[in-house]
């Protein structure tokens, strides 16, 4: 075996062994493996782990990038390597929904600062930070290609568009209120453009 | 009114499913090309239709698959390149998410012509919706025939993927693209070989744009000859506009190429003015990594004539006084927009995105949003508009792939051109705030 994990990060073997994904989550990633030709499954790796994610409340955790890098039969340092790459990849433990709002160029000529601004007083939290509750977690993103509807906001697989204060109102309250984690592989998404 | 090609059906209700796709003509193309082309004709009337990549570079599309080698035996891939990241872009959405149908018919047909048994497309992961959009489309796709096994009676099959991403523009860079769908970092790889040689896995593979692989349809049902008419001179055909900031009315827009940038501002037909009655200021005409160009420059050119929407004529001027029309991502702002803090947006954004792989992008971006943002807080100093210029320029060309060149290109036209900013917000230590979001929703007297 080439690095582990174990070195990098802290390590609970204990932990490691009861990580467990559904047989929804297991069926769907070896339906997923297929796509690829035959000793090419590590294709699977990013797909893999925005399963693996929902299946984990939301992060990755180094126990859980260990069980991918077992069910895709490649070393454990080759998962956190792109876990840590790409943005969409919490390696820390987030809120159950994760405003995430953009705010590049088109967004910011539209009003992005304020919309941070305005959620932030809002929900008491800095941006990067979650509420105490472990409901929400604020975030700034760069450019998330819906530029014509600026300003916007993504949570989980929704894009919420033209944004106003009354609609953050509306969706921080709906989310509150079904208190449910929402992840990017959600089939339940909606754009409220 | 302009041909549309692509758009041509968007407004029908439920054109996303593939009944009414197939009961307005849809799928035609693929039957007309299956049966009465070979791969190679295919790829001569792509070559006759003058088709630029609409990704952003503007490389001729016939020529691009030339290129690519045949060795016997080994497999070849088409990769569609639905990363879309550039900011200001966001027509390839807009195509995936209303008219799924068009970008698979089109893979069909460009798969077939460069021999591709197994084709991917590569979107970015925040559109995992659209990516569900995609799947279901290619599942219709599947059980009516299109796609599998022996498509329409002949000996040629075609498999074809959606595969997501997970937040990472410069996975929109061909070679970072192939390395994310090996399952590793998107780091860029260093040219030759080129994908068209050595690609997914070692393979041959080329990589299109969504756009790109979408116009092959209308190439194929109205003939290369009759699509190289469409436009103006070497900018043929139509192109889709993703129309931002402070407009009346911002959106997706399909324009012939060599509509007038004037008539595409101002026309209620398009974008519909300044929003507020405000004055223009300065567009970014082809996403944020083109040069910003001042109103009277966007509008016409530095020899007079009326600026078109055509790589030529944005290009004219090269970077003195011109800019380019890379993937269309045309963002305007307004007389009150501080031209700095825009930048500021930007040179983040490049910083934020870049892979690490050479250190003038990795430090220079950094230093550079480090500098503007001095501009913001009113800590600049005359020396770092210079200092700005000077890191830009030691960035552009040194880099293994060319998000150096495109975080360094808006650094060098926002100074090139409004340099009184920069020594304004020196001088007024700060740059005056604006409440955009009272101005987005007009709650204020502007």
């Amino acid at each position: 075996m080439s690095a582990q994990i174990h070195g990098v990060l802290p390590f609970d073997k204990e932990k490691r062994k009861q990580i467990k994904f559904s047989d929804d989550a297991l069926q769907t990633i070896e339906n997923i493996k297929k796509r690829y030709p035959e000793g090419k499954q590590k294709s699977a790796l990013i797909p893999v782990l925005h399963i693996a994610q929902a299946e984990n409340d939301g992060w990755l955790s180094p126990e859980v990038m260990d069980y991918v890098a077992e069910l895709l039969n490649i070393s454990p340092i080759e998962v956190f390597e792109v876990a840590s790459f790409y943005t969409m990849f919490n390696l820390k433990p987030v809120g159950k929904c994760v405003l995430e709002v953009c705010r590049t160029s088109s967004c910011w000529l539209n009003g992005a600062n304020e919309i941070v601004a305005y959620i932030e007083k809002k929900l008491g939290i800095k941006e990067g930070e979650t509420t105490p509750d472990g409901m929400f977690t604020l975030k700034t993103v760069e450019c998330l290609g819906s530029c014509g509807t600026a300003p916007m906001m993504q949570c989980g697989a929704s894009y919420h568009e033209n944004l106003t204060f009354e609609k953050i109102d509306a969706i921080i309250e709906k989310y509150r209120k079904e208190n449910k984690r929402r992840n990017y592989t959600d089939l339940d998404w909606e754009n409220t453009k | 009114m302009g041909r549309k090609l692509l758009l041509d059906k968007i407004h029908i209700p439920g054109i996303q499913s593939y009944e009414v796709y197939r009961q307005n003509g849809g799928y035609t193309a693929v039957e007309k090309a299956l049966k009465n082309y070979s791969p190679d004709q295919i790829v001569e009337e792509v070559k006759k239709s003058g088709l630029r990549g609409r990704g952003g570079a503007g490389f001729p599309t016939g020529m691009k698959w030339s290129f690519l080698a045949k060795p016997p035996g080994v497999p070849r891939y088409l990769l569609c390149n639905a990363d879309e990241s550039e900011p200001g872009t966001f027509k390839d959405r807009y195509l995936m998410e209303h008219i799924p149908h068009l970008l698979i018919e089109g893979m069909i047909i460009s798969s077939y012509a460069l021999g591709a048994n197994t084709s991917y497309i590569y979107i970015r992961g925040e559109y995992f919706y659209v990516s569900r959009i995609l799947e279901k489309a290619i599942a219709e796709a599947y059980q009516h025939g299109w796609l599998g096994k022996n498509i329409l009676g002949t000996d040629y099959s075609l498999d074809l993927y959606v595969q997501v991403g997970a937040g990472a523009y410069i996975c929109g860079e061909e070679t970072a693209l192939i390395e994310s769908l090996e399952g590793k970092r998107g780091n860029p790889r260093i040219k030759p070989p080129f994908p068209a040689v050595a690609g997914l896995w070692g393979c041959p593979t080329v990589v299109n744009n969504v756009e790109t692989i979408s116009a092959v349809v209308p190439i194929i049902n109205i003939g290369g000859e009759e699509y190289a008419k469409i436009g103006i001179g070497k900018s043929t055909g139509t192109k889709l506009i993703s129309a931002s900031g402070h407009i009346n009315k911002p959106g997706v827009y399909e324009i012939e190429l060599g509509l007038p940038v004037e008539e595409f501002i101002y026309s209620d037909e398009y974008c519909g003015g300044i929003r507020n009655g405000k004055k223009l200021k300065a567009v970014v005409a082809g996403g944020s990594s083109v040069p910003i160009l001042p109103a009277e420059l966007i509008l016409k050119t530095a020899k007079g004539e009326p600026r078109l929407m055509s790589y030529e004529s944005l290009a004219d001027g090269g970077f003195q006084t011109g800019t380019m029309l890379g993937s269309g991502g045309f963002i305007v702002m307004d007389e009150d927009t501080s031209v700095v803090e825009n930048l500021y947006t930007f040179t983040r954004f490049y910083h934020h995105e870049s892979c690490g792989q050479c250190s003038p992008c990795r430090e220079g971006t950094g230093w550079m949003e480090k500098i503007l943002k001095k501009f913001i807080d009113g800590t600049a100093t005359m020396s770092d508009v210079d200092l700005l210029w000077d890191i830009q320029s030691k960035i552009d060309g040194r880099t293994i792939c060319p998000l150096g060149d495109a975080a360094s290109w808006p650094v060098a036209s926002a100074i090139r051109h409004f340099r009184h900013e920069f020594e304004e917000a020196v001088r007024n230590k700060g740059i005056k705030k604006v409440n955009y979001y009272n101005k987005r929703w007009g709650l204020v007297e502007v």
